[in-house]
């Protein structure tokens, strides 16, 4: 049996949210009425012209240098021609052999393991108008008719393509993940998958491990979630590798992933490639980025999810915590107000990675509208330190905060949480529970430390889990082996 | 010489449906003329930048501002076929 | 006075602040001579006169509440049908566009509301802007008003016709390869291609975009002048719009020629330039010199191929610029089962064979495997012309050719050679290739009593240069022959 390897690149395509389209001053806003939000030059009639929106050249080229792209000195803009209805001029205003930006890279992490991802180009163009399916249940090859609405057409639209470098399903979410996180942080796109704001195209081709040949590729279309795309490669995956094990061969074609059937199908396939005779756009002049501008571009990047990741981590937490902190907002803030103030990293870390979020999707509440406040959790971080609360019942404290029962203080008070430290008082009850055990004492003497978590928790129990279980756990161990 | 040109294979990618007898007259046309046109490859041009723009100019760019739509009643006033406020047409083969 | 339709749009407006006419009055007279010589001339598409009238009445009452436009204020304009006019049905010569009437203006429509001008219609053309005697329109062709059986020359056949026949006092039409100034030639009167990028170029049905530019017809240099100075500058809708100031352009009209240097060029003024067109240039030339500058030969050997690199870059633009005639938001439709069917079936139906024509050239040309050896060289070849431009003007200050390399020729006889029809536009089209400003200057007619069109070329920006020796080549010739049909008397046909 061939052991196989898959080898994925994938293609995103990201609205920006620019107040006005890419070519015209139409606004960029959804849901309207159909056709409201056109004019001339996004509906391509006779005589329009397109000029270029200057936000959107700032918001390219901010996606590109988060992505640590080169910046081109001069880039085009070409025409990429192909007659389709919802594409009024019948080319789209693209990018070709030179884009803005190119050669960058991203890190992305699976289960602690980074990996590298090539990013080989980010270029600029232009979206399309929407058709709707008639009749036929809306999928396009029964249909009666077709509606067009040019309200998205001409909406500024960046595609951003990797170097086939990733391995897995796994890698293509992580990335998607990745990706959209840092489109966000710059505040260029709400980049909404289930909006389409954010669009992803795979590219998947399997091949034997280590045969540097590439194998044939297919491209999957209609991703519309991170969960979708790591489904769908992982499907065509497999779907590939057992195409090739019975005899059969990749044909290079476009699929459509079915969310509900969890499959890829092939679409009705196209003529031989298209043409897209590409020329320069003459009606529009080459763009320059000094390097001055590169470099104010930079100057103004916001902190990227790596680098905040990279903070939180020197700040006491570990990888994983420091990603769920990053990936909402507020929780990154009340953790850095609390360690402003001087909280436990470690241990307000995982609460707010760990417990507020679990909190957070079982009440449909977020965080932020929670009464958590940051210096809650400086004080309960506090009373854990001086052994005023064990761990597990800091953790029923912050569920009360989390509630609105009061500050961490009033809820241990009133849910008679306070840890018992007496070191009086736990020890006559470690004396009694050694006594009523006397074979897991035998046991422990005898080198197997297994009973002492039975005897730690006989120990919770008999003092109603108030005891300090550093220091009973500590004087079992005292009294059995010393 | 006049060149010899895949006339089918052009009229399929510009979008006109032509017969039989029109794709070879226009095959021909096209061939006598090429012939004129190919004399540009008589002139040495290695090193030498195309020109896609007469006016040399960077960065022409616009604010990103507002400035408006026109009504859908004017812009679907022109359409051949509209439903709703929708442009309507015939059923679309290929996906893009 | 002669004829108001006659007059120069100087002497109108002079008339018009003296008192001694109304725009009313010279809108009239301008409508009148059109219904005259319509039936001969076919050079109007659309002929306003109700808008045309409405609109001299209020240049009337805004001159006399003391509000002045400027010179073109109430003075009867016509445009070509390639620019969009809302409201009014913009065809561009083709059936594609039958009856479509454009949802907005284009840029220079609206310069010339602010102008005070009064539109009185959109003239025609050949499909598209794609000829040179329109007989490409699919509208039928414009006659030629100094011989009614030959052509007015292309593509702004109509623009040209009508000024020439007093059916407007001034006109614009637009020039991508010689469209302006090679009718403007045939037709007798003064015809002007700007800078590339010095006037907008929203609103132009497109034919090629790195080429097209819109420019004025007149009856002189100055009405010229005039009619440039309304329209040219800078416009946020065309990213390819001039940015800087726009030049002096009437600020050395009557400065003369002494001390200038002329250049004629050896390869637009001697192979298949008819002898009598070659005599008039030298004529004209003999003047210059008479006047002060300096003649020389200049050769610009790159010439030679500019009919062959425009024949690639042209189609292969419009052939994308044409793509979205598509039957899809507006024009015509044809039928078909499926949007594909119908788009190709629109598309053969509503373009002419000159358009396909092209279309699939430059579809050809842009294809994969071809784009190098075709479009790509001629962009490159572009490179070589513009730069042998530049380098003539290092040494002359302006350059010189006919316009035109034959007079006004027969209705009929180049239809079925499409090459000899494109070589009509070989003297003009190298300036279209390197962006430069030009303008066609009548000096002459020919012994069948049928016009010579002297060009004057200049750097980019160089329309003050430019102007300044049309003028002189214009006092030079003493050129005040009219147009047989340019009279308000019936003229039997």
């Amino acid at each position: 049996m061939t052991d196989y390897e898959a080898v994925i690149g994938i293609e995103t395509h990201v609205e920006l949210m620019t107040d006005s389209k890419m070519f015209c001053g139409c606004p960029v806003i959804f849901g309207e009425a159909p056709n409201t939000t056109t004019c001339p030059v996004c509906l391509g009639l006779p005589g329009a012209m397109p000029v270029p929106n200057a936000e959107a050249m700032e918001g390219i080229l901010k996606i590109g240098t988060a992505l640590d792209c080169q910046v081109a000195e001069i880039s085009y803009f070409h025409r990429k021609n192909y007659f389709y209805p919802d594409l009024p001029k019948n080319y789209q205003i693209s990018q070709y052999d030179v884009p803005i930006c190119h050669d960058g890279s991203i890190a992305i992490d699976v289960d602690g393991e980074p990996t590298q991802i090539g990013i080989t180009r980010v270029h600029m163009e232009e979206d399309t108008g929407k058709s709707i399916h008639m009749g036929g249940g809306g999928r396009i090859h029964d249909a009666e008719y077709s509606l067009l609405d040019f309200n998205r057409s001409g909406v500024p639209l960046v595609e951003i393509v990797t170097e086939p470098d990733l391995r897995s399903a796994e890698q293509a979410r992580a990335y998607g993940a990745e990706l959209q996180r840092i489109v966000r942080t710059l505040g260029v796109s709400d980049a909404r998958l289930e909006e389409g704001s954010m669009r992803f195209d795979a590219n998947i081709s399997v091949r034997p491990s280590g045969d540097p040949v590439l194998g044939t590729r297919a491209e999957i279309k209609n991703v519309n979630s991170l969960r979708s795309l790591q489904r769908a490669v992982a499907f065509e995956i497999d779907r590939q590798i057992e195409l090739i094990e019975s005899g059969g061969t990749v044909v290079q074609e476009t699929r459509h992933w079915n969310e509900e059937s969890g499959k890829t199908t092939s679409m009705r396939s196209k003529e031989e490639s298209e043409d897209y005779r590409y020329f320069q756009e003459p009606d529009l002049v080459p763009i320059e980025v000094s390097a001055e501008w590169r470099d104010a571009v930079v100057a103004g990047l916001p902190e990227l999810p790596a680098a905040q990741r990279a903070r939180y981590q020197a700040l006491g937490v570990d990888v994983r915590v420091a990603g769920v902190l990053v990936e909402t907002e507020e929780l990154g803030a009340l953790f850095e107000d609390a360690m402003t103030a001087g909280g436990d990293p470690r241990l307000i870390g995982n609460w707010l990675s760990g417990e507020a979020v679990a909190w957070s999707r079982a009440e449909s509440i977020a965080v932020g509208d929670s009464p958590l406040t940051a210096q809650h959790l400086v004080e309960l971080a506090a009373m854990v330190g001086d052994s005023t609360l064990s761990a597990s019942a800091a953790k029923q404290v912050l569920g009360g905060v989390l509630h609105g029962e009061g500050s961490p203080t009033e809820v241990a008070e009133a849910r008679d949480l306070v840890q018992i430290s007496d070191g009086g008082v736990i020890e006559a009850a470690v004396d009694e529970v050694l006594a009523a055990h006397p074979d897991a004492v035998e046991g422990i003497r005898g080198g197997d430390m297994k009973p002492i978590g039975f005897l730690v928790g006989q120990v919770m129990r008999a003092t109603g889990g108030k005891a300090d279980p550093k220091q009973v756990q500590q004087l079992i161990r005292d009294k059995t082996t010393g | 010489m006049p060149v010899e040109i895949d006339i089918a294979k052009v009229a399929s990618l510009a979008r006109i449906a032509l017969s039989e007898e029109e794709l070879r007259q226009y095959g021909e046309q096209l061939g006598a003329i090429l012939e004129h046109a190919e004399r540009v490859q008589q002139l040495p041009t290695e090193g030498i930048p195309p020109t896609s723009h007469p006016v040399p100019m960077t960065n022409a760019f616009r604010d990103d501002v507002v400035t408006g739509s026109l009504p859908a009643e004017d812009i679907l006033a022109g359409a051949p076929e509209a439903e709703d406020g929708y442009f309507r047409v015939p059923p679309v083969l290929g996906d893009s | 006075m002669s004829d108001p339709a006659d007059l120069t749009i100087k002497a109108a407006g002079a008339a018009m602040r003296a008192g001694e006419l109304t725009s009313v009055d010279l809108t009239e007279a301008v409508l009148e001579r059109a219904r005259i010589t319509e039936s001969h001339l076919h050079a109007f598409l659309t002929l306003d006169q109700a808008g045309a009238k409405a609109g001299a009445v209020a240049a009337d009452a805004a001159l006399a509440a003391g509000e002045d436009a400027g010179p073109l204020h109430g003075i009867p304009i016509a445009l070509k049908d390639n620019m969009c006019t809302k409201g009014i049905e913009t065809t561009a010569s083709s059936q594609i566009l039958s009856g479509w009437i454009p949802p907005y203006n284009a840029t220079v429509v609206d310069r010339l509301d602010t102008a005070g001008a009064v539109i009185v219609g959109k003239t025609n053309l050949d499909e598209f802007a794609m000829g040179s005697s329109t007989e490409n329109s699919a509208y039928g062709t414009t006659r030629n008003p100094w011989d009614t059986d030959t052509v007015p020359g292309g593509s702004s056949g109509g623009s040209a016709a009508a000024v020439a026949a007093g059916s407007a006092l001034g006109a614009f039409g637009s020039d991508t390869g010689g469209s302006i100034r090679q009718p403007a030639a045939l037709c007798g009167v003064v015809g002007m291609k700007p800078t590339y990028g010095l006037v907008s170029r929203y609103g132009l049905i497109a034919f090629a975009s790195s080429l097209d530019q819109i420019g004025p017809f007149a009856r002189s240099v100055d009405d010229a002048a005039v009619l440039l100075e309304a329209i040219a500058g800078f416009d946020i809708h065309d990213a390819t719009s001039i940015r800087g100031d726009v030049p002096n352009i009437r600020g050395s009209l009557n400065s003369g020629v002494a001390g200038l240097k002329v250049g004629i060029v050896t390869e637009l003024s001697t192979t298949g330039i008819d002898p009598e067109v070659r005599a008039a240039v030298d004529q004209t030339l003999a003047g210059l010199s008479d006047a002060g500058a300096e003649v020389v030969d200049v050769s610009l050997p790159s010439c030679e191929y500019g009919l062959s690199a425009y024949y690639l870059i042209a189609p292969a633009e419009c052939s994308a610029n044409l793509a979205r005639f598509d039957g899809v938001r507006f024009g015509l439709r044809a039928g078909g089962a499926t949007t594909e069917e119908m788009m190709a079936a629109t598309r053969a139906e509503g373009f002419g064979p000159e358009v396909i024509r092209r279309i699939l050239l430059g579809t050809y040309a842009l294809s994969a495997g071809y784009y190098d050896a075709f479009y790509g060289q001629a962009q490159r070849v572009r490179t070589l012309i513009r730069r042998q431009f530049a380098a003539a003007y290092e040494d002359v200050d302006v350059l010189v050719a006919p316009t035109s390399p034959t007079t006004a020729f027969p209705i009929g006889e180049r239809t079925a050679d499409p090459i000899a029809m494109y070589y009509a536009d070989v003297c003009t089209i190298p300036v279209n290739l390197t962006g430069d400003p030009a303008i066609s200057v009548p000096v002459e007619l020919d012994s069948k009593g049928l016009p010579i069109g002297f060009q004057v070329m200049a750097p980019a920006l160089g329309e003050e240069r430019l102007f300044q020796v049309a003028k002189a080549v214009e006092d030079i010739a003493g050129f005040t022959a009219r147009a047989s049909l340019a009279t308000s008397e019936v003229v039997q046909p």
